[in-house]
């Protein structure tokens, strides 16, 4: 079973293309590196696999675990396992972190007719996975990214990946603006979270985090399609070489 | 296949507290004039001076125009159509005990959830309110008061307004409209001339009120209007910390509620008013729901407090601005405000901080909340007299938009006689963004939950201002006041 298979995928957004016919396997335990310069799509992809509205899908289609999302809400699709690290995560002031990540677990559970999680046995698991990330607990009381810097707001994005388990990990730029101390921070949360049944999408802009995150699969997104693709060595070369040489 | 906020907003509420008890009333026909006065006084056995006092208020209003100033429209109210007496006939006498009251009144408050019985109130078996006295009143009349001998013992008296005109007429005469003076504005003194019930109470010198009060107002009848009287007399050094809850049923009609409450503060006493205001707030098409035109004031003497925290979510129209005098030298008034408005709702509520001694100091939170084509208002006035020495206000005023099609205004009045005064504001407005929406489905969350979380938020620093056991509530009610808006 292929955890996600993107097939020919073109997707609009306010009447212009701007994925044309992208194609991604991603097999449990993988994690697939995408990289690409600014604007070739990149985030495009991860919104519209996490079912963002304004982003229409014009033609292929979007398979989860063999299922096919593309008519799922975005709620109905992170019950169903997807989970977006977000490139510019949102503010929700007045609901403090701990609250929010209940609700979440809640929900989550609710969904998948589980039992909800124990007041008590999550606070502890939530400072745990805080203290991993260097995260200091007084943290979890403030509200939603309120006021965070860029650093917390994503190693906040992390907490709840490592919080909520989802089976597939889009990452947009999760390094992006982070110090090489955060990075490695981050990283490390990323590996913890990996296993041979969920699987990573890895957005990016450097080779740098890749060197922490060391992915089975590299791909180059330009002009809406994967042009490239290869293997961890691929990151390297277009380190040296820019994006130019592929377009 | 995903909502955005717009798609979400202007569904139809479940309105849960819209059901009518059906029970014979003694209602007097529509219509106004001196007799109807004369009758509701002489109903109730009121002594000569009171019902002078009626008819002087009665005298005032026909002089009176209608407030024109705010910012809501609806048709001219006719005066003569509504009816201002509604009594259920099974309590004609006033009940007793609680065995005396109708059973059929007791399955009412039991449907909405307001214990009576206080063994069960104990117990927590209705609700889980154990520390809360309750005078309930049903269209005119107080039905029960329970907890009084408790009260009793510490020397508080919560009794309703009609009683304590007999039992505490002294009290009563000299400080009913020492607060809201008769012809203060067009409905107070509408309320002066037929005011029907209410509640009063009396917390004596030191005494900290050993439970919450609370008074339950029921408007049931078809074209009947509500008109109560609250009057709560801290005296000195004294603590009270008092709840109102509103509801109605459903009706086609407007139904006019115009209450008024007086507040008085004595020295170092400090008095918590909480209001969680659910009347009955129209259709989806703004059809029927209460109007809801309320005169609200308290009075601190010296270092006396007055706390005002309200949760407006019920009523078609709501015209309210409880207000603090503050009369005493570092006296301090507090306003903690959430006002929430779905489909044609219309509010324009606020308050006002009079400030004439020294050292006084004011706060202002108002969270105003708009969805569905609501149009929700902040009016605000402080006042800074020339006697008001090192007076301080700080103001702050935010308004949530959920959708496109409502408004949020804000009018803050300022008045600055004193040069050594601070007067400090502070305004924002925000919307529940479609980005903030898919931030919180992408975690699993549904779009309804997600907005009441996100307005949850928004109205944290009012709901740490309500007593424990109604903090809860409040988020539930703007949860189901919500439910409307988002599906
Ligand atoms: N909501 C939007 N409305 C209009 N254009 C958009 C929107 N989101 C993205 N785009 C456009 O789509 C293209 C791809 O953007 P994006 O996916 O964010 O790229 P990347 O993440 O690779 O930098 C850009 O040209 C961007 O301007
Ligand atoms: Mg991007």
């Amino acid at each position: 079973m292929t955890l996600l298979e993107v097939k020919d995928l073109s997707v609009s957004v306010a009447d212009n293309a701007i994925l044309k016919g992208l194609n991604l396997v991603v097999n449990p335990g993988e994690v697939h590196a995408i990289m690409g310069p600014n604007g070739s799509g990149k985030s495009t992809l991860a919104n519209v696999l996490a079912g963002k509205p304004d982003y229409q899908v014009t033609s292929g289609s979007i398979w989860l675990n063999d299922s096919n999302i593309e008519d799922l809400e975005p709620h109905e699709r992170a019950h169903a396992g997807i989970f977006l690290a977000f490139q510019y995560p949102v503010e929700v002031p007045g609901v403090s972190n701990m609250e929010f990540l209940k609700a979440s677990l809640d929900c989550l559970a609710k969904a998948r007719d589980e039992p909800q999680p124990n007041a008590g046995a999550f606070l502890k698991r939530v400072r745990k996975i805080a203290q991993t990330l260097d995260l200091n607990p007084e943290f979890l009381k403030r509200g939603v990214n309120e006021g965070f810097s860029g650093g917390e707001k994503k190693r906040n994005e992390i907490l709840q990946l490592l919080l909520l388990e989802p089976q597939l990990a889009v990452l947009d730029e999760t390094d992006s603006g982070l110090d090489i101390d955060a990075l490695q921070v981050v990283a490390q949360g990323v590996n913890s979270y990996r296993n041979e049944n969920n699987g990573v999408v890895l957005i990016t802009h450097y080779q740098r985090l890749l060197e922490y995150i060391v992915p089975d699969y590299v791909h180059v997104l330009a002009d809406g399609k994967i042009v490239q693709s290869g293997d961890k060595g691929l990151a390297q070369e277009l380190e040296k070489k820019g994006y130019a040489w592929l377009t | 296949m995903s909502h955005s906020v717009n798609e979400l907003v202007g569904r139809n509420a479940d309105y849960a507290a819209g059901f009518v008890t059906h029970t014979e009333a003694e209602t007097l026909a529509p219509g106004l004039d001196e007799s109807v006065v004369r009758f509701i006084s002489a109903k109730k056995n009121e002594p000569a001076w009171l019902t002078q006092w009626r008819l002087q208020s009665f005298e005032y209003w026909q002089s009176m125009q209608a407030p024109k100033w705010a910012h809501v429209q609806f048709p001219p109210l006719k005066f003569d159509d509504i009816s201002y007496y509604s009594a259920p006939k099974s309590q004609a006498d006033g009940p007793k005990s609680l065995d005396e009251v109708d059973p059929e009144l007791l399955r009412t408050y039991e449907k909405l959830g307001i214990p009576l019985h206080e063994q069960e109130a104990l117990a927590g078996v209705v609700n889980a309110k154990p520390n809360v006295a309750i005078d309930v009143v049903f269209d005119s009349v107080s039905i029960t008061t329970t907890f009084k001998a408790k009260l009793a013992e510490a020397g508080v008296i919560f009794c309703p307004i009609s009683e304590a005109v007999h039992s505490h007429g002294d009290l009563i005469k000299r400080y009913l409209g020492s607060v809201v003076p008769q012809r203060d504005n067009f409905y107070a003194a509408l309320n002066s001339a037929v005011f029907s019930d209410g509640s009063f109470v009396y917390i004596p010198k030191g005494v900290r009120c050993p439970m919450e009060l609370s008074t339950y107002f029921r408007i049931n009848e078809r074209n009947t209007g509500q008109f109560e009287r609250t009057l709560i007399i801290a005296d000195e050094g004294s603590h009270v910390s008092y709840l109102e809850g509103c509801t109605a049923p459903m009706r086609d009609e407007n139904q006019l509620h115009a209450a008024v409450v007086e507040l008085i503060a004595m020295d170092d006493a400090e008095i918590k008013y909480s209001t969680v205001q659910n009347w009955y707030p129209g259709d989806v098409n703004g059809k029927g729901g209460i109007y809801n035109f309320v005169t609200k004031r308290g009075i601190c003497k010296h270092r006396a407090k007055i706390s005002w925290t309200q949760v407006e979510t019920g009523s078609a129209i709501t015209w309210k601005y409880p207000s603090v005098v503050l009369r005493g030298d570092d006296s301090v008034g507090e306003f903690y405000s959430v006002a929430l408005t779905n489909n044609l709702q219309q509010a324009d509520t606020g308050t006002k901080m009079i400030h004439l001694g020294k050292n006084t100091k004011s706060t202002i939170i108002s969270k105003g909340i708009s969805t569905g084509r609501s149009q929700n208002t902040y009016r605000g006035l402080v006042r800074m007299s020339p006697t008001a020495t090192n007076a301080r206000n700080f103001t702050q005023c935010d308004s949530l938009l959920i959708g496109d099609s409502c408004g949020a205004h804000t009018f803050p009045y300022i008045e600055n006689g004193n040069s050594t005064s601070i007067v400090e504001h502070e305004a924002s407005t925000s919307k529940v963004s479609d980005d903030q929406l898919f931030a919180c489905q992408q975690r699993g969350i549904d779009p309804e939950k997600a907005v009441s979380m996100i307005v949850n938020g928004f109205c944290k620093d009012v709901f740490r201002e309500l007593p424990m056991e109604f903090a809860v509530e409040a988020g539930k009610l703007l949860e189901v006041s919500l439910e409307g808006a988002v599906g």
